[in-house]
């Protein structure tokens, strides 16, 4: 396996870091910089899980509906029973994120209605069950019990609980594509979906899981998110799931499948969150924040797209001859 | 019979596989009827048929790609249900598949080891084993590939490789090979039949599926024949001769008669000059006249799609010229073409030729879609009237012209194909492999409509990998190999020998 | 020869049997009857439901969108999509709006619109079939590109200096009662539906979605009309931001914001296969009342826009699954 796209893009990000860094020196202090990794952890984890979508060529669109009815739900069990012990509340949230999670999984696998007409429908039902469940209201950290609030707080060696979730999710999707049978499995469906059949791997379990897995993300990112701002109502969130995506694509996500790494994604989510994070910094408006991701969205899917473009057959003995030697020099 | 006994004790201990009464429909067609095959330990079974005479239906039945309508699986004796691939490998049964299938992206090692990775504790993928046993498995193959190389940087004979060794890694007892040479070089194609050998000894079975009688002659021990889906035949090689199993194979003498006219040609229609590509076709030249049907003969990427594709507008020549009735033309796209005269029946029916989804009067007119509308607006009833009119010449069986492509079988659907390319009245006709994976009628039916067409006047340039075909059809023959032509015959001149000299590089010939 | 075989050879007829089956199953015959269902239900919950004057006001709130979905569903039948047309109409109505300020008056504004609705379908076509890239990544981008710079150049300010004419062609009536971005789409819809299902362009168009590798064998300008129908995309959303900008009489960065979802929503409940090479522009239209009416019946009851939109979430999953049991059902029984 090589790294070569994901070595270019945390140098841009590098490069970036020390850009802003000469104009503003106070971005790249430790603290400052940790900041940024912290802001960023969320998405992370929830680049990572549509990254095992995408490589399976599906996508969800529900993730931040999801979360954010995820969020909803964990905050109003505080407010109805505030003693409830915060590892109860971490469990309901990835158990309920999964249970969505799951109603897609079952309509896309089971009945096999297409991946992205299926998360639009459910995105805009988990985003309104939002504002039925909670009769409209807004919870604030009010309603929220002191320990519900306390986990993104904590902090352990210097780092914020959020950067050690995050890192723990990270390896944990590390572990699960590189290293075993059904996370290799999905780079197979989405690689080439009949040799996957040849292989017996069967694509409605691949997807099954990985819409399942998405939803469990989606949930716990949702506890994390109503418990770090201290708010849940029916917006939170909203828009977010592109986001997620744009993060996979200049993670070198392929959307058409089976290609993507966990330090692409990562990476990819990194460079939104230093440039959410530096334009304030250099004074310029957190509006432009939007145009410039979907610049760098366009510009790194150009570029991924590039450096995959396909050569002919080379079927002239001399033009075989001559790739062969390009290909020795590189 | 005493013969057998006496080399082998096969028959005593049974066959390890064995099907009987194995029948499978798809909409439309019946793929396979009551076949049976049997394999012998130790022995290689060469399955034999015309394209679409079920041999691929029963690969895909024999490694639980499809579920078979009625019929019994047993391997070594025992009844087998074979519900999905792992359950074919369970019993040791694997293919190498014609058209290899595999994972780019991912390295050599994985593609071996996809769905059956060795594990180490807690469920953990053991790469390093996994490496070591891919090398392992190379060695054996003596091919000195890395097993950490990414699929998508291999050659097509290198790719092969990984396959077999892919059938290795699962110590299969019945290897399937679907005609495992047709991309490979003279020298590979030793490789293999040594690979075969080995297997052979041993004691694995394999089905070996190929169109090549010099081949099946070489490496089997025993034949199975279908025909339109059914078992016609079995027996040992030793006891038989290419003559009998072609006439097997088509259930008719073995003289297959070619409707080919002599007629006398006209003026010249198509003039091609030093036609180049950058990578894959240099100095393509040769002229075209009326009524003249050209060969154009090579094998599996030798360039003759590339070159005549290029042609028909769909890549960009790097020089050289094309002059229709003498006068230079432009050929920038395939409507550009068209309207020069130009029509080419692709060879790949289902992805370049057919919309499948739609219904035969909407292919049929697809290419020629202005024909049919007055002010704009289409006329079901002209479209109608054209596509009666071509179905019927063409003999299209279908229950009715709006039916879907994808209920027709491959031969009703190439029948469309070329009435979509007739209805743009053309006066250059290419047919690349037009009669591939088609039923033996349909066959007929296109080789004797071409022969019709030439006496209209029409000019054809027919590419086929089929030598009989070729020689049987064409007024001149060319043969291309590595992106040149290599030599040109007159019909009368050519034989099967120099012909297929030329295209495996045996001759570097080049006849007027 | 072919006298002699003819004799020989059975009839084949000219279109498959139309069997009751086959209407009854039928994706419009399905909406019918859902758009039936749907007045039905609410002109028994609310008495104001069935009057014409309400009807007819209720197209406001969905002709704008439904102009869009027109063209998304042309892009969705060649297997592409455009995310980006919500933001096309919030870049689009910033342009009007500073074009206003300039002292443009309504008919320079509708050239603005659709020159900018049409650039931005340029940038999309151009990307997409030029570079050869997946057009959901693309518009993905373009969404944000596009709604970035409104947003970089409005700020948290809007845009509310618009001519009296603007404003009553986006709230106002042809005659007494029938609202001009109504019947635009009618008239709309009228022509992409004839282009569609009549005209070579149409089949086309079918064609490439239906597989674009035998269309561009067959001589079918694939990458050019790819292209042309982003660009219609944009010219729409262009247009619906005319009649949007007008009917609100101002401009904020999140205008029109998850329309391009609410569009897409449209197009495939209307039956437009999302794989491409199937639908009708009639579905669409059934689809669009079948929303439109569903959304008016509910704010009559004062429902809030949120929930209304679990149930039409629920209604484009339920209508999509629904056959796919039942015919699984149906197979199981026999």
């Amino acid at each position: 396996m090589t790294y070569r796209r994901e070595i270019l893009l945390a140098v841009i990000i590098l490069a970036i870091v020390v850009g802003v860094g000469l104009r503003a020196p106070a971005f790249v202090t430790p603290s400052s910089l940790i900041g940024v990794v912290t802001d960023t952890s969320l998405l992370f984890m929830l680049t990572l899980a549509q990254m095992a979508v995408l490589l399976t060529r599906g996508i969800d669109l529900s993730v931040a509906a999801n979360l954010a009815l995820t969020g909803m739900v964990v905050a109003l069990a505080s407010r109805a029973a505030p003693g409830i012990p915060i590892a109860a509340i971490i469990v309901l949230a990835v158990g309920f994120g999964a249970a969505l999670g799951l109603i897609n999984a079952v309509l896309i696998a089971g009945l096999g209605i297409p991946p992205i007409v299926v998360t639009l429908g459910t995105l805009a039902v988990y985003r309104g069950m939002i504002f039925v469940i909670a009769h409209g209201a807004w919870l604030t950290s009010k309603d929220m019990s002191p320990a519900f609030l306390a986990v993104p707080k904590a902090e352990f060696l210097g780092l914020s609980s959020l950067i050690w979730i995050a890192a723990l999710v990270s390896v944990a999707a590390w572990v699960f594509l590189n290293h075993t049978s059904a996370g290799r499995a999905l780079y197979a469906v989405g690689g080439n979906p009949v040799a996957a059949r040849y292989c017996g791997i069967d694509l409605a379990r691949q997807q099954l899981r990985v819409y399942t897995i998405s939803g469990a993300v989606a949930g716990l990112c949702g506890y994390l998110w109503v418990s770090r701002y201290g708010i849940a109502y029916s917006d939170i969130a909203i828009g977010y799931e592109l986001t997620v995506i744009a993060a996979c694509v200049i993670g070198g996500v392929s959307i058409a499948g089976g290609v993507g790494s966990v330090p692409g994604a990562l990476l990819g989510a990194l460079f939104l969150g230093v440039i959410v994070n530096a334009l304030p910094v250099i004074n310029v408006s957190p509006f432009w924040q939007m145009a410039i991701s979907g610049a760098v969205i366009l510009a790194a899917v150009i570029v991924n797209s590039r450096s995959e473009r396909q050569t002919g057959k080379l079927i002239l003995p001399e033009a075989r001859r001559k790739a062969a030697n390009a290909a020795g020099g590189a | 019979m005493s013969s057998v006994s006496k080399t082998m004790n096969v028959e005593s201990t049974g066959p390890v596989l064995s099907l009987s009464g194995v029948s499978k429909m798809f909409p439309g067609v019946r793929a396979l009827h009551e076949a049976r095959l049997t394999l012998h330990k130790g022995q290689t079974t060469a399955l034999i048929g015309e394209n679409g005479a079920g041999k691929s239906t029963l690969v895909k039945i024999l490694t639980g790609i499809y579920t078979p309508d009625a019929g019994t699986i047993e391997v070594n004796g025992k009844a087998a249900t074979f519900r999905s691939p792992r359950d074919a490998w369970a019993a040791g049964i694997v293919a190498i598949h014609q058209e290899t299938v595999m994972f780019d992206e991912l390295s050599i090692a994985e593609n071996i080891f996809m769905g059956h990775a060795p594990t180490a504790g807690l469920g953990r993928l053991d790469w390093r084993l996994m490496r070591d046993r891919t090398r392992v498995l190379l060695d054996a193959l003596e091919s000195n590939l890395d097993p950490e190389t990414p699929v998508k940087r291999l050659g097509v004979a290198q790719k092969h490789m990984v396959e077999i060794a892919r059938a290795l890694s699962h110590d299969a007892r019945v290897v399937i090979m679907d005609e495992p040479t047709a991309a490979l070089s003279a020298h590979e194609i030793e490789e293999l039949y040594a690979i075969v050998e080995r297997l052979k000894k041993d004691g694995r079975s394999i089905l070996f599926i190929s169109h090549k009688f010099d081949e099946i002659f070489r490496v089997a021990d025993r034949w199975t024949c279908l025909r339109d889906g059914e078992h016609v035949g079995e027996g040992f090689i030793r006891d038989t001769n290419e003559r009998q199993l072609v006439s097997l194979m088509v259930g008719r003498s073995i003289d297959q008669v070619f409707p080919k006219t002599d007629n006398a040609p006209g003026e010249v229609v198509l003039e091609v000059n030093d036609l180049s590509h950058p990578t894959e076709f240099d100095g393509i030249s040769f002229s075209l006249r009326k009524g003249e049907i050209l060969g154009l003969y090579g094998l599996v990427g030798a360039g003759r799609s590339e070159a005549m594709q290029c042609l028909f507008g769909l890549t960009k020549a790097s020089r050289g010229e094309v002059l229709i009735d003498g006068k230079a033309v432009e050929l920038t796209s395939p409507a550009v073409a068209v309207a020069a005269g130009i029509s080419y029946v692709p060879e790949d029916r289902q992805v370049q030729g057919a919309v499948l989804p739609l219904g035969v009067r909407e292919n049929m007119t697809l290419a020629s879609l202005a024909r049919y509308a007055s002010s704009g607006i289409l006329s079901t009833a002209r479209e109608l009237n054209e596509t009666r009119r071509l179905g019927e010449r063409l003999a299209v069986k279908a229950a009715n012209w709006d039916q879907p492509l994808n209920e027709l079988s491959g031969g009703n659907q190439q029948k469309v194909v070329i009435g979509k390319w007739l209805a743009t009245h053309p006066r250059i006709l290419i047919l690349d492999e037009p009669t591939k994976g088609i039923d033996i009628g349909s066959k007929a039916a296109v080789h004797e409509f071409m022969s019709e067409l030439a006496r209209e006047g029409l000019a054809i340039i027919l590419i086929s990998s089929e030598l009989p075909e070729v020689m049987g059809m064409s007024d001149f023959i060319m043969v291309m190999r590595e992106g040149r032509i290599l030599a040109r015959w007159d019909r009368a001149k050519a034989t099967p020998e120099a012909i297929v000299r030329a295209a495996s590089g045996l001759a570097e010939v080049a006849a007027a | 020869m072919s006298e002699v075989t003819a004799s020989t050879r059975y009839r084949v007829s000219d279109h498959a049997p139309r069997t009751l089956a086959d209407f009854l199953l039928r994706w419009e015959t399905i909406l019918v009857a859902l758009l039936v269902l749907t007045v039905a239900v609410n002109s028994i919950l609310t008495p104001y439901f069935l009057d014409r004057d309400n009807l007819l006001d209720a197209t406001f709130n969905f002709s704008e969108k439904a102009m869009i979905a027109l063209g998304m569903a042309l892009l969705i039948i060649v297997r592409d999509i455009d995310l980006s047309v919500a933001a096309i109409v919030a870049l689009v109505s910033l342009l009007m709006g500073l074009a206003a300020q300039a002292g443009a008056d309504t008919g320079v504004l509708l050239l603005v619109a659709l020159a900018t609705g049409s650039v931005c379908g340029m940038v999309n076509g151009a990307l997409v079939t030029g570079l050869a890239l997946p057009s959901i990544v693309v518009t993905i981008g373009t969404m944000s590109l596009f709604r970035g710079i409104a947003q970089v150049s409005l700020g948290d300010q809007a845009l509310t200096k618009y001519p009296e004419a603007l404003l009553s062609i986006g709230q106002g009536y042809i005659g007494a009662n029938v609202p001009y971005s109504f019947v635009t789409f009618l008239l709309l819809a009228l022509v992409v539906a004839f282009v569609l299902h009549k005209t070579p362009l149409g089949r086309r168009i079918f064609a490439i979605g239906a597989n674009p590798e035998a269309s561009k064998f067959s001589g079918i300008p694939v990458a050019r009309i790819r292209f042309g129908l982003f660009v219609v995309s944009g010219f729409l959303s262009g247009l619906a931001a005319w009649f949007l900008t007008g009917r609100i009489g101002s401009t904020r960065p999140n205008i029109a914001q998850g329309w391009e979802l609410e569009a897409v929503t449209m197009v495939i409940l209307g039956g437009v296969s999302i794989a491409g090479g199937s639908g009708t522009i009639p579905g669409v239209m059934l689809a669009v009342f079948v929303l439109g009416l569903t959304t008016f019946g509910m704010s009559l009851m004062n429902v809030p826009g949120i929930v209304i939109s679990v149930l039409l979430g629920l209604l484009l999953i339920t209508v999509l699954a629904a056959p796919i049991v039942a015919r699984r059902w149906l197979a199981r029984r026999r």
